[in-house]
């Protein structure tokens, strides 16, 4: 302990106790025995990259939203709400929960029932080697680069915080990721997601609580927001959107229902693997279809413990902070507003609580991407290209690998980072060029049995290409013309400009699929069936009760997120 | 939730984790109790209240999955 103590630099912004460390000690512990004991579990291809496909819908469910709930994004979006204001809630609402129930009741029965161990599988039956091998590498890539940033990101925030070395967080959290993850595959990958959930609602959910309780109540803490920032609305969601600069994101609503609600969540939250594996390791499809609809509730939930600290940061903290860019000596950026909160209400064992719950969040972020690339990498190109028809356990062990690999590419990939510290502002944006057009080729293949293999292939490199064309433009010398073209306003920010770029980008798929299709020979349809709308057989639920029917609470989700959308207009 | 491989459920674990860390928790709000910490509202003792809560959730959690029950 002296040791770890050791490495704590002097500048800091809070200082761990004895029990503190017992905490975060305490977790890593944990983890690692869990791993061991999953070894033993993890045998057959299915078992290692599957979780043997015996999930409940609730523990599939948790791990779905919470393969998207990292420390990153509870850092960034609270940040986004202390900049923003609850704009910000719109990506855990709009931009999630109709995507989320559109993939439990349309897209999973596809998923599932063709039995695919990963998206790029389903391309792979649906259009062939070509589009499923371009998705495939896009996929590998990007989630080990995602995997590695995500890693230098969490040193960097430990160093600020805790002022820990980043090499030893960067070391100590990637060994014991490996050592989990290679011994226990997908079993442990969603264990850990389990816990870090709950981990992250204990650690974070006294802070709203306390905040409330010190502001007087959401009327108390609009009060102060409105004597702190005179003249901003921070506090509703959809009406300072009538026009792009009428708020402080430089949005337009049409940006928000199409880029984001139409486009870019249904991209996400239906073809990013790293999601979709934690569905696809359910037991039998009612669960498959359930687990996102049940992770829908939680994620409606999750701007409780996100974005209301940010506004809370807004009313009570007593300094004004600024975007990290512009940080100097003594100020503190937007990013940091969870910690800060943090440090003010939580005292020894409350503080590490937190803090652990945010090392949980790297770590499990990271064993997600780890996991998704092992499975993508063995199924979807070692085993096309490289090596067809070796045994079960030669792909398990190259899974095993593939983790080892794939967590030393990512150290590589973090002080790559540490060197050029302006990707991190790129990789998110990187991320977005394969998804949108993803989803616009995943869903015309499953919804129209015409599309061809060809139409396929060159619907999704027409939307990459545009993607990264339009967004090489806009952060060009002469931005501003492009910025007003594709985002349709000048006054469009960073956010605002990825999801108009999202929107097109899918449109331009769309367009070039159905172009080539109409002039490309169709497959038979004795081809397609269980991976087309009307080839197939959906299982009816008619002897189930109401309350167990998925699109019960498809519905259900619906209508509290347009309540949650009145409330907060 | 396994029935396949009968693997001790996660609930398990979450309810192991949460009984150590409210003992913890608790504890140490009791320690300070006298002289809380330097943080804003000090004065409610959130460390002692949390880590009772904790604390029953976990001997909950930990008792209803325990290894050996065959419940899912």
């Amino acid at each position: 302990m002296t040791a770890i103590l050791g490495m704590l630099a002097t500048e800091r912004l809070v200082r761990l106790s004895a029990v503190d460390l017992a905490i975060v000690i305490f977790y890593f512990v944990l983890v690692l025995g869990i791993g061991f004991y999953l070894k033993r579990f993890a045998k057959t291809g299915e078992d290692f990259f599957l979780a043997g496909r015996e999930m409940t819908a609730w523990v599939a469910g948790l791990a779905f939203v919470s393969a998207n709930l990292g420390s990153l994004e509870l850092l960034g979006w609270a940040g986004s709400a202390y900049q923003y204001g609850i704009l910000a809630a719109h990506w855990y609402w709009i931009g999630a929960i109709p995507a989320m129930i559109f993939l439990g009741l349309v897209m999973m029965p596809f998923y599932y029932i063709s039995k695919t161990h990963s998206v790029p599988g389903y391309l792979q039956l649906r259009y062939g080697t070509a589009a499923s091998g371009l998705s495939a590498i896009t996929f590998a890539f990007m989630t080990i680069l995602m995997s590695g940033v995500n890693m230098y990101a969490m040193a960097v925030v430990m160093k600020v915080v805790l002022g820990w070395d980043l090499n030893f967080s960067i070391v100590v959290s990637s060994v014991t990721v490996a050592i989990y993850v290679a011994a226990g595959g997908l079993f442990s990958a969603i264990f850990n997601e389990v816990l870090q959930f709950f981990l992250i609602w204990f650690g974070a959910l006294l802070i709203p609580i306390l905040g409330l309780y010190e502001t007087g109540g959401w009327k108390g803490m609009v009060a102060r927001i409105q004597q702190n920032f005179p003249g901003q609305d921070f506090t509703h969601m959809w009406g300072p959107m009538h026009s792009f600069s009428s708020n402080p994101m430089g949005i337009h609503w049409t940006g928000i229902v199409f880029g984001l609600g139409a486009v870019q969540a249904m991209g996400y939250w239906t073809t990013d693997f790293l999601v979709v594996q934690r569905v696809l390791s359910a037991k039998d499809i009612r669960s498959a279809k359930m687990a996102p609809i049940i992770g829908s509730f939680f994620k409606m939930a999750v701007p409780l413990i996100v974005i209301l600290p940010g506004l809370l940061g807004l009313a009570v903290l007593p300094m004004h902070l600024v975007p990290a860019s512009e940080v100097h000596s003594g100020q503190f950026s937007y990013n940091e507003v969870l910690p800060l909160m943090l440090a003010r209400y939580c005292g020894p064992g409350l503080l590490g609580l937190g803090i652990t719950a945010l090392v949980a969040g790297f770590m499990a972020g990271m064993a997600g991407n780890v996991s998704a690339f092992a499975t993508v990498w063995t199924y979807d190109l070692y085993r096309p290209f490289i090596r067809k028809n070796a045994s079960d356990s030669h792909y398990v062990s190259m899974g095993r690998w593939c983790t080892l690999i794939g967590v030393g590419i990512s150290i590589g990939t973090a002080y790559l980072a540490m060197q050029f510290a302006s990707i991190m502002d790129y990789v998110q944006a990187l991320f977005g060029f394969f998804i949108a057009p993803l989803f616009g080729t995943v869903l015309l293949g499953m919804m129209w049995k015409r599309v061809t293999k060809a139409a396929g292939f060159w619907g999704l490199l027409a939307g990459t290409t545009s993607s990264i064309t339009m967004f090489l433009l806009m952060h060009s010398r002469s931005n501003e013309r492009w910025v007003s073209l594709f985002a349709l306003s000048p006054e469009a920010k960073g956010l605002a400009q990825d999801m108009y770029q999202s929107l097109w980008s899918c449109v331009t798929c769309v367009v070039v699929t159905v172009l080539v299709t109409l002039i490309t020979r169709p497959r038979p349809d004795e081809e397609l069936r269980g991976l087309v709308y009307s080839l197939t057989d959906v299982a009816k639920e008619e002897h189930t009760s109401l309350f167990h029917k998925p699109l019960f609470w498809g519905m259900a989700a619906l209508a509290l997120l347009a309540v949650l959308q009145i409330i907060f207009w | 939730m396994s029935e396949k491989h009968h693997i001790i459920p996660v609930w398990f674990f979450v309810g192991l984790l949460f009984l150590v860390y409210g003992v913890l928790i608790l504890g140490s709000g009791l320690a300070e109790w006298s002289h809380p910490p330097n943080t804003v509202l000090a004065e409610l003792h959130a460390p002692v209240w949390w880590g009772a809560l904790l604390i029953v959730l976990g001997a909950v959690y930990s008792a209803a999955f325990r290894p050996g029950r065959n419940k899912v």
